[in-house]
């Protein structure tokens, strides 16, 4: 069974454990600005959302891109940005209607989710239990996966 | 089933890979005229950059990539497509019968009607023998004219301007990029190019090129000649239809196709810059970009094979990064009567975004400096979101793109 990443805005504080540990653990720096997952503030409610991608099965990112630098990491279910293939295009940041890959200036690469392999950093670090890393079936993903499938084509077909 | 595909490009085989996964019986033919295996012609100005080799313009890394997945690549032409007959004619003389087509063969670059384009030392930058050629002659130093500031022409502009030449950009209409910015976000950039040691002209034509000892000189309608070791030719282009001639395939800018990318002629499809496709924004558009091939492989191959897949429209979009400065455009950025337009913009820091809503509905942006989460405004658009009160809020910040999108989406 593969596993997602489950998250829970209402038990997010906003410590910001989980993008330190995401910043450290893939680009070797304590710098929230470098973390794929990330944290939004609503300041007027006093609420927090931490976001990253699903690894949406329309995969977007990974159709779009020209060099085959995504591509689908078996055992977790990940798209996987590999760095020595990607040419820094940006073309996949368009591309994901969730807005989950991002360009990083100072590599000339895109960075996104990749589960850390099949044991994701933020979810270890996550203090409160807000992102937990569970089966698939349990993390009702069916708001992302409306949004994915109002996208491009209206139904999703069987393929 | 027996499928074929003509052209090989992003469209073409994404298609042969999806029909693969879609009916794993089928035989599938896929039929391309470069003599390279299948590539990207997006990667082509990291390759003149330097970054990569041609092999990592390849859509596929592995070698027996298509071998492995049973896809019959072959590399020749097709001449001739009879829908009445359910065949295709080949230049090297065979024919290959087909119970679905796929015509995914792109677009070629357009030629204005300027003397001495044929001259040696002229290039498109359009395929990898472009790309060769132009990297013979774009060497540290040497004197080169861009003609079109247009996407292509802004893409290629970065790679030139990596390689050292001294560069000067001829543009016909008032402003850079016209098609997917307005007058102020391309200000901004002819302003930033201007600062990297970049000449554009905009409202300037070229009326003529000439060859002058080893080199050409390129005459303009306003301004002093210039001259030039090498010039690029990047004014539009134009889909690949004239081996359809009377094949029976309704063809206007493209292939005309419908919301399952079927053309006039049931069993025929078309995908990528070769179709005339249902656009998101209304109506039908040729929209050469990658991701709607990449949209139109997959959907035209998941009804090639029987799995009804409805297309909801592409949208235009681009991401351009002209010498650091990224800007991004999507939609209707330029608007609909009656509708309204958020706009934010600092100049002295090249940055700058403008929203464009059909009522609180979001159906267009531009924006320049914005890397983060940019792909929530596709989504934003096409899932067509009402944004309620947030509309209201983005009215007054149009940079809270993100968080209208996960209060109003997500959480
Ligand atoms: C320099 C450059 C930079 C670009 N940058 C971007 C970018 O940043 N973002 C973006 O979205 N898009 C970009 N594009 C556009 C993008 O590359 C195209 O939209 C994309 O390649 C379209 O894919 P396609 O499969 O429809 O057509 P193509 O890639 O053109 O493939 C079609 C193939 O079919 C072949 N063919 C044609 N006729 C026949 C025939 N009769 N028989 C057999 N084969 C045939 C062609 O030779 C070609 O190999 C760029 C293009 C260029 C040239
Ligand atoms: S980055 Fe976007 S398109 Fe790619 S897998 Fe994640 S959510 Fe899907
Ligand atoms: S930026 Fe990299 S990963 Fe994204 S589409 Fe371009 S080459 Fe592929």
């Amino acid at each position: 069974m593969q596993k997602s990443l489950l998250i829970d805005p209402g038990k997010c504080t906003g410590c910001l454990q989980c993008e330190l540990a995401c910043s450290y653990d893939n680009e070797g720096v304590f710098n929230p600005a470098k973390s794929r997952i990330k944290v939004f503030n609503f300041h007027d409610q006093g609420r927090f959302v931490p976001y990253t991608c699903t690894q949406c099965d329309e995969a977007w990112c990974l159709h779009a891109c020209p060099v085959e630098a995504i591509t689908v990491d078996r055992a977790s279910g990940a798209k996987v940005v590999a760095d020595d293939i990607c040419v820094g295009c940006k073309v996949c940041t368009i591309a994901c209607p969730f807005g989950t890959v991002n360009y990083n200036q100072s590599t000339g690469k895109v960075m996104k989710c990749d589960l850390c392999g099949g044991d994701p950093e933020c979810a270890k670090a996550c203090p409160t239990g807000a992102i937990t890393y569970v089966d698939a079936d349990w993390t009702g993903l069916e708001r992302m996966r409306t949004w994915a499938a109002k996208t491009d084509a209206g139904q999703r077909a069987t393929a | 089933m027996k499928y074929v595909i003509a052209g090989a490009g992003p469209a073409g085989v994404i298609a042969a890979e999806t029909l693969r996964k879609a009916d794993p019986e089928g035989s599938v033919l896929m039929i391309g005229d470069e003599p390279e295996p299948p590539y990207a012609r997006m990667a082509i100005p990291y390759l003149l950059a330097g970054d990569i080799g041609e092999k990592g313009t390849y859509l596929r890394k592995s070698k027996n990539h298509y071998k492995d997945l049973r896809i019959d690549y072959l590399q020749d032409r097709v001449k001739k497509v009879s829908a009445k007959q359910r065949e295709i004619v080949l230049d090297g003389g065979g024919r290959r019968a087909f119970d679905a087509l796929l015509i995914a063969t792109g677009a070629t670059p357009i030629k204005p009607r300027v003397p001495g384009l044929d001259l040696p030392g002229v290039h498109h930058c359009w395929t990898l023998a472009d790309a060769r050629a132009i990297a013979k002659r774009a060497k540290k130093g040497a004197d080169v004219v861009l003609m079109g500031a247009g996407f292509i022409g802004c893409i290629i502009l970065e790679s030139l301007l990596s390689r050292g030449v001294t560069l000067t950009v001829v543009e016909m209409a008032e402003r850079m990029v016209p098609r997917m910015m307005n007058d102020k976000a391309a200000a901004m950039l002819k302003r930033w190019c201007a600062a990297k040691g970049v000449a554009v002209k905009t409202g300037t034509k070229v009326t003529k090129i000439e060859k002058s000892g080893r080199g050409l000189t390129v005459h303009l309608d306003r301004g002093k000649p210039v001259a030039a070791s090498l010039v690029v030719v990047a004014a539009g282009v134009k889909s690949n239809v004239g081996f359809l001639d009377g094949s029976g395939v309704k063809v206007k800018q493209g292939v005309v196709v419908d919301d399952r990318l079927q053309s006039s002629a049931p069993g025929i499809f078309a995908a990528g810059d070769v179709a005339e496709g249902p656009d998101f924004s209304g109506g039908w558009s040729v929209h050469a970009i990658q991701p709607t091939a990449a949209d139109h492989g997959r959907i035209a191959a998941l009804n090639m094979a029987g799995h009804p897949a409805r297309y909801k429209g592409s949208l235009a979009m681009n991401v351009l990064d002209t010498a650091g400065l990224i800007s991004a455009s999507f939609g209707r950025w330029d608007g609909v009567k009656g509708g309204d337009f958020a706009e934010a913009a600092d100049k002295a820091a090249y940055r700058y975004i403008r929203l464009a809503f059909d009522g609180d509905r979001l159906i267009g942006a531009l924006a320049l400096g914005l890397t983060d989460h940019v792909g929530v405004i596709r989504g934003l658009i096409q899932t067509g979101v009402a944004l309620g009160d947030w509309k209201q809020k983005l009215m007054s910040d149009p940079h809270r793109v993100m968080d209208a999108y996960l209060a109003r989406a997500y959480a």
